[in-house]
């Protein structure tokens, strides 16, 4: 568990970051809270000749929260998640899938850029914010662009950012309406065995909007358009429940680990998911 | 007698001594970070050594090749079975009879296994040149099931020793097989068997699991070449026997071996054993002259040093149709894995796993244990319980269960039909051992009444009646245990590790102010000793708990003793402690009778002092005493006050306890939810509360783990799944629940003060408590469904359901 040598730097703003990427290419990587990556270095699963710690960028900092769209700095912890009050109001699935990452002292380092950016599939902010339907920014040589969440994810560890490039902050609309985040784990600390973000939107007894999003059942984040439109239009009723149910089981695909094989997964998918539509309802 | 006079009670309670819940001196310094553990010991010139490690489970070693190693600046050794041999030292002995490969000799035998041991300046060269050592593996045939091991394809896995038809135990049938350990009357049970009204039968498999303490294994050597003396810093659980096994393997005469076991961050059984990390720091210290400092990371540890359990255990248990058992009969297949390195008594090589017999009254019995080897790391190792106790205990206990719903019986009401009755102590187990001690009715009466057992029932019953109804999806399951332990090896005619009786020891210096020190074999591992040793010390001898320094683990300085495991600590070295406080007591007496001119005869003692029969104004305190001694010359009495004790315990104790566990399962999700958990404890005397307390909520959340999802497990190549602790599970305080003490008092009629000890009994009674309940909740559901083996996961639960066709 000791890792290999490797250079460490901590550049103070993005552009010096950059170019390091841009100087060291393949051989650089860029180190958000280093939950993932430290591990997979310590273990030598992962040879990184040049560690760029992000951690003195101010530039990736904040939480702003506005009317119209909310917007997280990449290297906002999940602790700082959990305490932002104003982000409570606007989308309080992000304090209810937070609180369920981990434990307080990962949650006091590990970021939302490192947890969306890595491209693990048991990571938890990948499949909430295509919940959200937010967008990632990313920066490079070229300069900014943007990147839809329910885009992003390519296979485990393959995403849509490319190696010179920085992801600076997620942003997303206020999520007013029905809202939750349910999580099955084996204890604290672990990945989900099956994890479900659900949208609801309500108007009188119609359902206006929804969106559901799974976790850890698939080698990328799973959105389900069928199962949200399942639910839109409905009356949130048990046989709309089941159809979305139904939907999103199609498109999950669980690998086979120490948390159980593949049946017993798609069965908890389903519970965990039919619970977290049902919270959300109740709440919508 | 005036008001500033403190009263007997007042003088007793400043001693702080037996049954005071004083709180722990250890504690000051391990809540400040100032503890004092392997890794913290540097010593000047200091190199690191590390493993190469095998990734097969079983594979020809064709070549090493080291050169690329070597080049490496920083690297000063690496040292392979052939640097060994010439020392005899690429082989040693096991506690078990066997021995073990120091590194791989022309093959390895498990993933994991130590292969060429590499020496650099710092860790982190050494981590490097691990990776530039080139081993060239022919991959072998794989043994990871134990049933397959003497099937005609099974690949023979100890080609050392394929041709010995004996072991140390007795004759081999198979070169995989190691031992057939028989114990009882196997006849006279089929007998019963055969005969009886009903018959419950099980295979009940204890899986693999790991101590996994806090801290590793390590060790630091330092050979001194100039004065010939070698120093050994280790995570010893017994440093004397290391100190002895490290002169016979060494040939250093023993004199010149100092064994230290500094603050140890938890030992469960893993820090008994002898590792190659000792032996190869040892002859790397010996080669370099330096300090050499080898420590083990998370998956070494979880890997390659000691394993727990790993027992399949099928049993047959006859009763009358009234319920009372007539016979018990035992088979067990025991995984030892690559290398029989059991850490047990010498002549038990399944431990104690003839106490499976458990509280009842079972006047039949025969057990058998059948050892073998299989391509996984070697071990099993008592994790937080005597030698093979909570196998025992898991077996019996699921037993009794199996046997209660093929009786359709409340598994309670059999428990007590059948428990050892107070007036049939001592008794004789019909597998041999002689309960020295017992009130099971009482401790089991208190325990159903503390918890309101028939609501339970009642609640439960409307449970099953509310699923039926479509209302819930959450079983109860109600878990019920009564374990009988053994513990505290023991006595010389029978416990014995390489040859060594199992004796302790405490030596006791007083100091002429009237202060103490008490060194003792034992090495606390986080147990308190220096806590409750001393208040043992108090009460012997009337000085305060608080003025006694108790210090173990520097073989230079305390008294030969066999260490800490098995829960032998205050069975055999607390007994040690009483016996030398009483031997300064008999010295004192005549000293202070001499200070207060009268006869021997004429003083009594009186909590902290020896007072004039008939004038307890004329007194001479303890303290006053121990100046005297010192400082007055008293004819025919040499100078001094020091004692010291050698205990040779005339019988195990016994310990016991009634658990109930009241758990919560969601069928759909297979998570659950302990609602309760009471532990009655009846360690006999109790030295400190706080502490057995303490000990309980350790040991049952261990427990906890060991049950609900704590495994080490292989997939069907040998390789190791569960080397890290994603995978490994150690509760944290979010899965722990809230556990209710309790206890009775039963104290052990022949140790001196009646303790017998409890460090273990919540794991031993814990696991069996926690299986229950989770076996309990399916019991309305399957007339077939008797048992599921743990650990009890999520999916692993879910599957139970899923085949009761309760998600149908």
């Amino acid at each position: 568990m000791i890792p290999g040598t490797f250079e460490y730097y901590r550049p103070s703003d993005l552009p010096e970051a950059i170019k390091l990427l841009a100087t060291h290419g393949d051989d650089a990587r860029v180190m958000a809270g280093g939950h993932s990556l430290i591990p997979m270095m310590k273990l030598r699963m992962a040879d990184i000749p040049h560690l760029v710690d992000l951690q003195d960028i101010d530039a990736l900092r904040g939480i702003e929260v506005s009317s119209g769209t909310i917007r997280i700095g990449a290297m906002v912890t999940q602790h700082e998640l959990i305490a932002d009050e104003a982000l409570l109001k606007a989308a309080p699935i992000i304090r209810e899938a937070a609180l369920q990452i981990a434990d307080p002292q990962v949650r006091y380092v590990g970021t939302v850029g490192g947890n969306v950016a890595n491209g693990d599939p048991g990571n938890d902010m990948p499949g909430l914010m295509q919940c959200l339907d937010a967008v990632f920014t990313v920066q490079g040589p070229d300069g900014a662009r943007d990147i839809a969440a329910r885009d992003f994810y390519e296979a485990a560890y393959f995403t849509a950012r490319a190696d010179d490039e920085i992801l600076t902050s997620v942003s997303f609309k206020p999520q007013p309406g029905g809202y939750a985040y349910e999580k099955q784990k084996r204890k604290i600390g672990d990945y989900a065995t099956a994890a479900s973000a659900v949208l609801i939107a309500r108007d009188g007894k119609v359902c206006s909007g929804a969106s559901i999003a799974m976790t850890n059942l698939s080698d990328t984040p799973i959105y389900s358009d069928a199962a949200s439109q399942a639910l839109i239009g409905s009356d949130l009723g048990a046989d709309a429940v089941s159809a979305a149910v139904d939907a999103a089981l199609a498109e999950i695909d669980p690998a086979e680990d120490g948390r159980g094989p593949i049946e017993f997964k798609k069965h908890v998918a389903g519970v965990i998911l039919r619970r977290a539509i049902e919270r959300a309802i109740s709440r919508a | 007698m005036n008001e500033m006079t403190p009263t007997k009670s007042e003088r007793a309670a400043a001693l702080k001594g037996l049954g005071t819940s004083r709180k722990r001196v250890e504690d000051s310094r391990f809540t400040q970070g100032k503890g004092n553990y392997i890794d913290d010991i540097k010593m000047p010139g200091m190199v690191f050594g590390d493993f190469v490690r095998s990734p097969y489970a079983h594979a020809r070693v064709k070549s090493i090749n080291a050169e690329k190693a070597l080049e490496l600046p920083g690297v000063i050794a690496v040292l392979t079975a052939a640097d060994l041999e010439p020392l005899s030292l690429h082989w040693m002995p096991t506690l078990a009879g066997d021995k073990q490969m120091v590194l791989a000799d022309g093959k390895v035998l498990f993933q994991g296994q130590e292969v060429a041991f590499v020496v650099a300046e710092d860790r982190y060269i050494a981590a490097d040149a691990i990776d530039l050592v080139e081993v060239d593996y022919e991959e072998l045939p794989v043994l990871v099931d134990p049933m397959k091991a003497e099937l005609d394809d099974a690949p023979i896995l100890r080609e050392d020793i394929a041709d010995q038809k004996a072991g140390a135990h007795g004759a081999r049938r198979h070169p995989n097989h190691i031992f057939t350990w028989e114990q009882g009357e196997k006849e006279a049970t089929e007998a019963v068997l055969s005969g009886a009204d009903v018959v419950a039968e099980e295979t009940v498999y204890y899986h693999r699991t790991h101590p996994c303490p806090l801290e590793t294994c390590g060790c630091v050597a330092s050979m001194d070449k100039v004065n010939g003396k070698l120093t050994l810093y280790g995570t010893f659980q017994a440093p004397h026997v290391v100190r002895t096994v490290a002169s016979l393997l060494s040939g250093i005469a023993e004199h010149n071996i100092r064994v230290v076991s500094p603050d140890i961050g938890g030992g469960f059984g893993n820090k008994v054993g002898v590792y190659p990390g000792y032996v190869c720091s040892i002859v790397a210290s010996i080669v370099t002259g330096v300090p050499v400092k080898w420590v083990e990371d998370r998956m070494d540890n979880l890997m390659a040093t000691a394993f727990a359990r790993d027992y399949w255990m099928t049993g047959k248990i006859a009763a009358t149709k009234e319920g009372k058992i007539t016979g018990l009969w035992c088979h067990t297949v025991a995984d030892h894995g690559a290398f029989d390195a059991c850490a047990d008594p010498t002549k038990f090589p399944a431990g104690f796993m003839n106490i499976c017999t458990g509280s009842y009254d079972i006047p039949t019995a025969y057990l058998a244990v059948d050892g073998i080897y299989t391509n996984k790391a070697p071990g099993g190792v008592a994790y937080r319980c005597s030698f093979r106790v909570t196998e025992a205990a898991y077996f019996i206990e699921r037993m009794i269960e199996v046997l209660a719903i093929k009786l359709d019986m409340d598994a309670g009401e059999l428990r007590k039909i059948n428990f050892i009755k107070k007036d049939q102590f001592p008794y004789n187990s019909a597998l041999g051992w002689e309960f020295d001690s017992g009130d099971y009715h009482t401790a089991w009466d208190k325990a159903m009444k503390a918890v309101d057992y028939d609501g339970l029932r009642k609640e439960q019953a409307e449970r099953v009646q509310a699923f039926k109804n479509g209302e819930t999806r959450k079983m109860m399951g109600i878990g019920l245990c009564h374990f009988t332990e053994i513990v505290g090896a023991g006595p010389m005619k029978n416990c014995d590790i390489l040859g060594m009786g199992m004796f302790d020891s405490c030596e006791i210096r007083i100091h002429p102010t009237g202060s103490a020190i008490a060194r003792l074999g034992t090495i606390s591992q986080g147990q308190g000793h220096a806590t409750t040793f001393a208040q043992i010390l108090a009460s012997e001898i009337g000085i305060s708990a608080d003025d006694i320094t108790i210090e173990e683990g520097d073989t230079d300085t305390a008294p030969y003793g066999l260490g800490t495991y098995g829960s032998r600590s205050t069975p055999v070295a607390g007994a040690a402690t009483a016996m030398a406080g009483r031997k300064i007591r008999a010295k004192a007496q005549m000293i202070a009778a001499y200070l207060l001119e009268v006869h021997d005869n004429d003083i009594e003692w009186d909590v902290d002092r020896f007072v004039v029969k008939g004038a307890e104004e004329r007194f001479k305190t303890m303290k006053e005493v121990a100046y005297a001694s010192y400082n007055q010359e008293i004819p025919g009495v040499e100078p001094g006050l020091e004692a010291v004790s050698y205990y040779d315990p005339p019988n195990m104790t016994y310990p016991f306890g009634a658990y109930v566990c009241v758990m919560d399962i969601d069928i759909d999700t297979g998570e659950h939810e302990i609602r309760k958990f009471y532990a009655l404890d009846d360690c006999g005397t109790r030295i400190n509360p706080m502490i057995i307390e303490g000990q309980v909520h350790g040991g049952l959340t261990e427990a906890l783990a060991i049950a609900m999802g704590q495994e080490i497990a292989y997939d069907e190549m040998g390789t190791h799944k569960t080397a890290t602790l994603m995978d490994f599970f150690i509760p944290t305080a979010w899965e722990t629940p809230h556990y209710e003490t309790d206890f009775t008092e039963t104290p052990s009629p022949h140790h001196p003060i009646g303790a017998k000890g409890v460090g273990e009994s919540p794991n031993v009674g814990g696991v069996p408590a926690f299986s229950n309940a989770v076996n309990d909740a399916f019991r309305a559901f399957g007339v077939n469904h008797t048992h599921t083996d743990m650990p009890h996961d999520h999916w692993r639960i879910w599957k139970t359901a899923r085949d009761l066709g309760m998600h149908d």
